[in-house]
């Protein structure tokens, strides 16, 4: 079986503050880590190759750092590694991004499934994945929890607001991966030895067939047009009393005066 | 591509390095430096006290003729023979939107044996309901749903899309998107429009939560978003209005649909149905061990609510993903959200600021929470929630 992940190397979101003087980011010191879903949609690939044999490729677009990102997931078991990178790609958005990856992809060609995170914990758009699946064709399914192959048939559960779905497909096929699929691996001693040894190929415009109208800043049709903090609410009131019990039952009268209870 | 520094006219003051949410800013021999990560968005031109950043004038690839698209859209989801309320509730946005447009307000209706909800969608604000029915559609699928909606955009060209930020509306949005080149906005937390230059302006929190950007899509139609649940309040629905029905016939060949739904299991009991619930009691790291939720449970269970987690709770394995409220977890909007021992990181706050009254029970009495709380007490949850439990079950004895 023939696997490509896609990854993203993202600041560390959960580690961003805000300057409560400026009310600006504050980037500095900030880790980049690889984004936690592509974990998951790497351990996802690494599980199924276990199972079914074949190679696990990760593929990622972003400047010449995000190497690092691709040897962590050597590291955890890829089997080869890929990063696309321009400053030609610059200023891409979603759709632009999609068509890039998509179009690396294609030029990588034998592949029987791709595997993205769910999101990335930068963005949170969630949209990179399947747009890729539509510049390739081919079908999809987001959200994936779980996923066996047997006699070439995907079959996978699909996380929803109410549950569950069992979904089945054929390959070639792009899945998108959630948090609660697996408990990503930690990479070995060996691993990260192998993975600091290995030269990362760097594709760039140049390399793989693009329309010059179709990435980077030129190809987005989504522009950032202001940049803010958010606002906090009004301060409300603190309820005060002697004891857990007082402050319940005041807490309670409240309730009873939105006619809660 | 990156914005343009003027080193003649740079002071180095180094005020656009922090106002740069992208880290593309350094400063290199007192001059501004930008980096690869430059996205042009354009958030340090404003900060520069001399005026010595601008963007760079760029042509886009872009190849439609915007005057052709006109017409708000609204994407309605259905499921079990009801329409989902966040289609509702981007009706009422989306009217004020298609008004201060100055264009029409229609709703999109793709599903099996649905017609009977285009009255729903009158009654919200559309002026106009595009009906796709057929077999196919009696559940949502990627492909079939895809090409109805796809074809509807490319027969019908409407300027703007407005879809639920749900996980079908995030399936769906980026494929139809893309098949059309059209720009999509995820998961919005705000609609605006720019007056001035006749665009949607789509806000959505950026970084976890940590900042909010607005977006515009200015060459490219139409111009799409996924907009989260209940951050707009659905409008009171008027049964006499009433509105045309565009009856389109489905394209869409068996062949064409590449994946097959064989099984739906539902797991979720009202306590976890956090979407649609009107009270949750939501647990954080203060639970301190996962028998702790106990209480959690009893009181959600006690007030007709749902039970949610955050992040923390989720991750230390006490609760399952699906209770997971934050910016990677569900949006909700409920009109009481009670938050016991979950300090309010902004991942947190960015999935549950939209509650109508924010209750928090905390023992820090510096806890974030507490800026964004209607009413908050300070003490310990593992006292304050069997005391609320005891009291309850008094006075609804």
């Amino acid at each position: 079986m023939e696997i490509i992940v896609c990854i993203k190397q993202v600041p560390d979101t959960t580690e961003v503050k805000i300057d409560p003087v400026t009310n600006t980011l504050m980037r500095q010191g900030v880790p980049s880590i690889v984004n936690p879903f592509d974990k998951n949609a790497l351990e996802m690939g690494l599980q199924l190759k276990e199972q079914y044999g074949g190679k696990v490729t990760v593929v990622s677009m972003g400047p010449p750092q995000a190497k690092d990102a691709l040897k962590e997931c050597l590291a955890m078991g890829a089997d080869a590694a890929l990063l696309v990178s321009d400053r030609a790609f610059g200023g891409a958005d979603t759709l632009a991004t999609s068509y890039t990856l998509a179009q690396a992809v294609a030029k990588i060609g034998n592949y029987d499934l791709i595997l993205c995170g769910k999101q990335a914990i930068d963005g949170d758009t969630a949209q990179v994945g399947p747009s890729m699946a539509e510049h390739l064709d081919i079908a999809m399914v987001t959200c994936v929890s779980k996923c066996e192959v047997n006699d070439g048939v995907v079959k996978v559960e699909r996380e929803h607001e109410e549950g569950y779905e069992v979904i089945e497909g054929k390959f070639p096929m792009l899945l998108t991966v959630v948090k609660s699929a697996n408990e990503p691996r930690f990479p070995t001693v060996r691993g990260t030895m192998k993975a600091n040894r290995a030269e990362i190929p760097v594709w760039t415009a140049a390399d793989i067939t693009v329309d010059p109208d179709k990435i980077g800043l030129k190809g987005s049709p989504t522009q950032v047009s202001r940049i803010f903090t958010p606002e906090s609410r009004t301060q409300g009131e603190m309820i005060q009393a002697d004891s857990a019990r007082d402050a319940a039952n005041i807490l309670i009268q409240k309730l009873q005066g939105m006619k809660v209870i | 591509m990156a914005i343009i520094i003027d080193k003649d006219t740079c002071i180095g003051c180094s005020a656009c390095t922090s106002a740069c949410p992208f880290g593309a800013l350094e400063m290199q021999d007192d001059k501004a430096q930008v980096n690869d990560n430059c996205t042009t968005c354009g958030a340090c031109v404003g900060v520069c006290p001399v005026s010595a950043i601008s963007k760079p004038a760029m042509k886009s690839g872009a190849k439609v003729n915007k005057e052709d698209y006109k017409g708000v859209w609204v994407f309605l989801e259905h499921a079990e023979g009801q329409l989902r309320s966040v289609g509702l509730e981007l009706l009422g946005q989306g009217r004020v939107l298609a008004d201060k447009l100055g264009e029409e307000l229609a709703a999109v209706l793709i599903g099996d044996n649905v017609e009977g909800l285009a009255k729903e969608a009158f009654a919200s604000g559309a002026e106009k309901v595009y009906l796709v029915e057929g077999k196919e559609y009696a559940h949502y699928n990627t492909d079939a749903y895809t090409t109805a909606f796809s074809d509807l955009i490319n027969s019908y060209k409407p300027s703007s899309i407005l879809i639920g930020a749900t996980t079908d509306g995030r399936d769906l949005g980026p494929r139809v998107a893309c098949r059309t080149t059209a720009g999509l906005v995820a998961d919005c937390t705000n609609l605006d429009v720019d007056t001035e230059r006749g665009l949607v302006l789509w806000t959505r929190p950026a970084f976890g939560g940590n900042i909010m950007a607005s977006i515009v899509c200015p060459d490219y139609r139409p111009q799409m978003g996924t907009v989260r649940p209940k951050v707009f309040k659905k409008p009171e629905p008027d049964y006499s209005k009433t509105g045309e029905i565009v009856r389109v016939a489905s394209k869409v060949k068996p062949e064409d649909i590449r994946t097959k739904l064989v099984d739906v299991i539902k797991v979720c009991t009202t306590s976890v149905n956090l979407e649609e619930a009107e009270i949750i009691v939501s647990g954080g790291r203060g639970m301190c061990n996962p028998d702790n939720f106990k209480y959690i449970e009893e009181l959600a269970d006690l007030l007709g609510g749902a039970v949610g987690a955050s992040r923390a709770a989720v991750d230390a394995g006490w609760k399952p993903a699906i209770h997971q409220v934050g910016q990677t977890g569900k949006t909700v909007g409920p009109k009481i959200y009670i938050a016991c021992g979950i300090s309010g990181a902004i991942q947190h706050l960015a999935g549950m600021s939209t509650s109508d009254i924010i209750i928090a029970i905390n023992k820090d009495a510096d806890a974030n929470i507490f800026k964004f709380a209607t009413y908050g007490i300070v003490g310990d949850v593992l006292e304050v929630l069997p005391a609320m439990i005891d009291e309850l079950k008094k006075v609804k004895a």
